[in-house]
């Protein structure tokens, strides 16, 4: 769909925006999922800088800055440097194709920085560029500990790149388009896509977790194995940028998860502009935090065989399903027949609960 | 591991959540301590205003740290500083040196050596941390620097810690109790 553009400026101001806004969510992302871990640990947390540890983010940027930084004799220096700008750059360019309102809606505006016809296509290009990051973060440190870091770093977010581009059909079927905001005005008036595709919602979200690193699948930072996985050899600011890469992924997945499934910036009653859209972001930050605070990380064959062996047959039978409705004409209502079915499935999956086998190998 | 019970193990952190985290901030708040710790030693008075302590250096010669320092002198019958026949002159107790063991405690013969509560005695110089009677007398109250602080601000002493009820040896010395008795 066309809108209106912006003039250059405006769209300038715009992408500076959302380059300071997720900047310092950033900063303060790290302070929010401290302090809850600590909640969720019994805990008090960080709270002796400013109050109740407001200025926290402002001390460790200026620790960060400050600290020496060390570049290691065997690394390769040009790409050394270049490994977490690369990271941080192609993290912050996914945020600015996901509408936040109405069109128009930005003091006369569009709320968002790109509309692309691509949107989904830019995303997935823009977000994988952040693995040359990772990867060559570990190939330029000239350590073994960061080499095995980056290498289970890309393995497995490729592997869930796979579900996650396959779970994304399904909704770009119904659709029938890429463009971020045909995919949330469907769904103003469809009803949320996650209704009709709920497997692929549940693939997406877990992959999302995966891609942005977070805890069931947090190989690439497994202290106990890899000591700092790709970033071992990093310190200083060079470090921090890969802490703000990880987190400015963290934030567009939980921006992108309600775009796609759950409406965007719509909401069936009170629609407010930008309140349902940062709700739901904040909603499914708490989650991951949540999610981390409790659960375990799975070794790294078991992620593998879970991405592979699991979310991407389900996945795919999903986007097969979605493409026999949308070819054969069928009536959509069947699609939501069988989410409910699959959501059903779910529960059922969640009382069933057998003994825990144990075979051979300690699986 | 099963769904099932992953989802209970999210339900556990989300309970723990909603509860009251059991961090003490410990300068901010006072630390609940048991009525028999090991504190800084206090040398406790007579109900009628007499020290206890009669210079015997039984003390300081149970002392497995060589802490204590013990000078006698005999009392003034007009006047008498003790219950007995001599007093203390001179008591120290090197608190850099001392355990905080109560062997002290358990030797002494008129119970006039038990150590009380305070623990906040970090100090800057060797000599501040020797302890004369002047600063362990019951009615002293606090650690030497609390109570330069004290003077140095013009504030009453505020002890870092609290307690359920104070011991019956710790004769006569105030100690911040729960609930707020003294």
């Amino acid at each position: 769909m066309n809108y209106p553009l912006d003039p250059y400026w405006v769209v300038a101001l715009k992408a500076l925006l959302v380059v300071i806004g997720l900047l310092t969510a950033f900063a303060f992302m790290t302070l929010i999922e401290r302090r809850l871990l600590a909640r969720f640990q019994i805990r008090l947390g960080p709270n002796r800088v400013g109050p109740s540890g407001l200025l926290q983010p402002v001390a460790d940027a200026i620790k960060s800055i400050f600290k020496e930084d060390l570049v290691v004799e065997k690394a390769d220096r040009v790409l050394f440097v270049l490994a977490p700008l690369i990271g941080v750059v192609f993290a912050l360019l996914a945020f600015g194709a996901i509408p936040f309102g109405p069109p128009g809606s930005f003091f006369g505006y569009q709320p968002w920085v790109l509309n692309l016809d691509l949107g989904l296509l830019y995303l997935f290009a823009v977000s994988e560029m952040a693995i040359y990051g990772i990867f060559l973060a570990g190939w330029a440190s000239g350590s073994k500990y960061s080499l095995l870091g980056s290498l289970r770093s890309s393995a497995s977010l490729i592997s869930y790149e796979l579900g996650l581009g396959i779970a994304l059909l399904a909704p770009v079927l119904l659709v029938g388009s890429l463009n971020l905001q045909d995919i949330v005005n469907w769904q103003k008036e469809n009803g949320w896509l996650f209704l009709y595709a709920f497997p692929a919602f549940l693939v997406y979200a877990i992959a999302a977790l995966a891609e942005a690193a977070r805890t069931p699948f947090d190989l690439p930072e497994a202290e106990q194995e890899l000591v700092g996985g790709y970033h071992t050899e990093y310190s200083s600011i060079k470090w921090a940028l890969f802490q703000m890469t990880e987190y400015i992924h963290f934030i567009t997945a939980s921006a992108l998860i309600p775009t796609l499934f759950l409406g965007g910036w719509t909401m069936p009653f009170l629609e407010v502009p930008y309140l349902w859209m940062f709700l739901k972001i904040a909603f499914f930050l708490f989650l991951f935090i949540w999610i981390r605070a409790t659960w375990f990380r799975l070794r790294y064959d078991q992620l593998l065989r879970f991405g592979w062996g699991f979310l991407f047959p389900v996945a795919l039978v999903w986007f097969l399903i979605t493409a026999l409705v949308v070819a054969l004409g069928l009536p959509r209502s069947y699609l939501l027949y069988l989410s409910a079915l699959s959501f059903l499935v779910l529960l059922a999956g969640l009382f069933y609960s057998p003994k825990p086998v144990r075979k051979g190998g300690g699986a | 591991m099963t769904l099932k019970a992953l989802a209970q193990s999210l339900g556990i952190t989300l309970k723990y959540l909603f509860s009251k985290p059991v961090t003490v901030p410990y300068p901010d708040a006072p630390v609940a301590l048991k009525p028999r710790f090991h504190g800084r030693h206090v040398l406790t008075r007579h109900p009628n205003g007499l020290e206890k302590c009669i210079g015997c250096s039984l003390c300081a010669a149970a002392c497995p740290a060589y802490a204590i320092y013990v000078e006698p002198a005999e009392n003034d019958p007009e006047n008498p500083v003790s219950a007995g026949e001599r007093y203390a002159k001179v008591y120290e107790i090197n608190m850099l040196r001392c355990i905080f063991c109560g062997l002290c405690e358990e030797a002494c013969p008129t119970g006039a050596i038990v150590l009380g509560y305070d623990f906040e005695m970090a100090d800057y110089q060797y000599s501040d941390l020797i302890y004369g009677k002047e600063d362990m007398l019951v009615d002293v109250m606090g650690t030497k620097p609390q109570r330069r602080e004290a003077k140095m601000t013009g504030k009453a002493v505020k002890p870092g810690y609290v307690v359920p009820y104070v011991r019956p040896e710790l004769e006569g010395f105030r100690a911040p109790t729960e609930g707020g008795k003294k």
